[in-house]
């Protein structure tokens, strides 16, 4: 923000190109875009589609950072392409790619299947043995009760920490660090009840011991979520929890 | 889907952890380098560690410092690439870890 409007006047792009119909793996095309101090990578890509090559494929819908779908590699780190200023890689070139660790499907859109499932599978909404009655009025909580989920409430599941995840990389199985982490935003919600339905996935080898606390999730989500202090956090619960089950083998888990 | 147990490696890492933060920067200090500039006398230390408690200290200490290694060793290795051989990494840096531990408790406790 505070640097000085660059004299530049075009920027190089450099795109992963993949039409599934004419290329064998992807490839890089470079593109000269018009530069502008206010521009970001996004802004230079809708350039592209509307001036030179209409034929590029990529996700993006609401430009401020909020939908999470405009996910890529920007010069090889995961990055929302609304919030990466161009200024910021001047002189370029910039090299776009699709996001990391993720099938790529056409140019830069991956194939998000993989995600989907897992996200279902530790049932991210409010699980409750029965709702209390109307009349009882509605579910109250603490500003304390509140905090205790509401980072992991903020993920907009843009994806970008499974792009930065090495664990991710080599192991299929692995839940990965967004869809733990909204596990942990609802088995610490005071009005839920499931977390005995998501433990088992959870605490299993796929669920939160994949994970190596290397914390590049947390590094570059954009919503400041911290993936990986949830699966720590988690991790600590998994450990009382099973040696509660030693010490009170018929007691609660 | 089966039961992890992890928790059970990871809870001796995290103890290893900590008192390899915490312990192990002040032992050096005081055998490294108060001791020998006689600071700290020899025979102090000598009474503390050879108290039983001292004695169990210590074997703790060195113990956990062990496994933590063994325990980091074994996920760096598999997480750089070697993920066939996850098994026999685990195995080997466990034994080496108990291997360690025993060599700690025939020193402490000698």
């Amino acid at each position: 923000m505070t640097q000085a409007p660059s004299d530049a006047t075009t920027i190089r792009l450099e795109i992963a190109r993949y039409r599934p119909e004419q290329d064998e793996r992807p490839v890089l095309e470079r593109y000269d875009v018009p530069y502008r101090h206010e521009w970001v990578v996004l802004d230079a890509l809708n350039y592209l589609k509307d001036h030179i090559d209409g034929t590029l494929s990529y996700r993006w819908s609401c430009r401020m950072g909020i939908c999470g779908s405009c996910g890529m590699m920007v010069n090889g780190v995961p990055k929302l392409t609304c919030s990466a200023f161009l200024r910021d890689y001047l002189p370029g070139p910039i090299r776009v790619e699709p996001m990391a660790n993720f099938p790529v499907e056409r140019d830069l859109v991956t194939v998000l299947d993989d995600f989907m499932e897992k996200f279902q599978a530790v049932k991210p909404w409010i699980i409750r043995d029965g709702e209390q009655p109307l009349e009882e009025g509605e579910y109250r909580q603490t500003p304390a009760q509140l905090a205790d989920f509401k980072q992991f409430s903020m993920c907009i599941n843009c994806m970008l920490c499974y792009a930065a995840c090495p664990v991710y990389q080599h192991e299929d199985e692995f839940l990965g660090p967004a869809v733990l982490a909204l596990a942990q935003r609802y088995n610490h919600d005071s009005r839920d009840q499931g977390k005995g339905e998501r433990q088992e996935l959870i605490w299993s080898d796929e669920g939160i011991w994949d994970c190596t606390f290397v914390g590049e999730c947390s590094a570059v989500c954009p919503k400041h979520v911290d993936p990986a202090g949830a699966i720590q956090q988690a991790k600590v619960e998994s450990t009382v929890g099973w040696y509660r089950s030693f010490l009170a083998p018929f007691g609660r888990g | 889907m089966r039961r992890s147990n992890e928790p059970l490696f990871w809870s001796l890492f995290s103890a290893g952890g900590v008192v390899t933060a915490l312990l192990v920067p002040a032992l050096i200090l005081v055998t490294g380098f108060l001791v020998p500039a006689e600071r700290v006398e020899f025979g102090r230390l000598e009474a503390i560690l050879s108290h039983p408690v001292g004695r169990l200290a210590l074997f703790g200490v060195a113990s956990l410092t062990f496994i933590h290694a063994a325990h980091r060793l074994r996920h760096v290795l598999v997480d750089m690439g070697l993920r066939r051989f996850r098994g026999p990494i685990a195995v080997a840096a466990y034994l080496a870890a108990i291997g360690g531990a025993a060599w700690a408790a025939t020193v402490a406790f000698a």
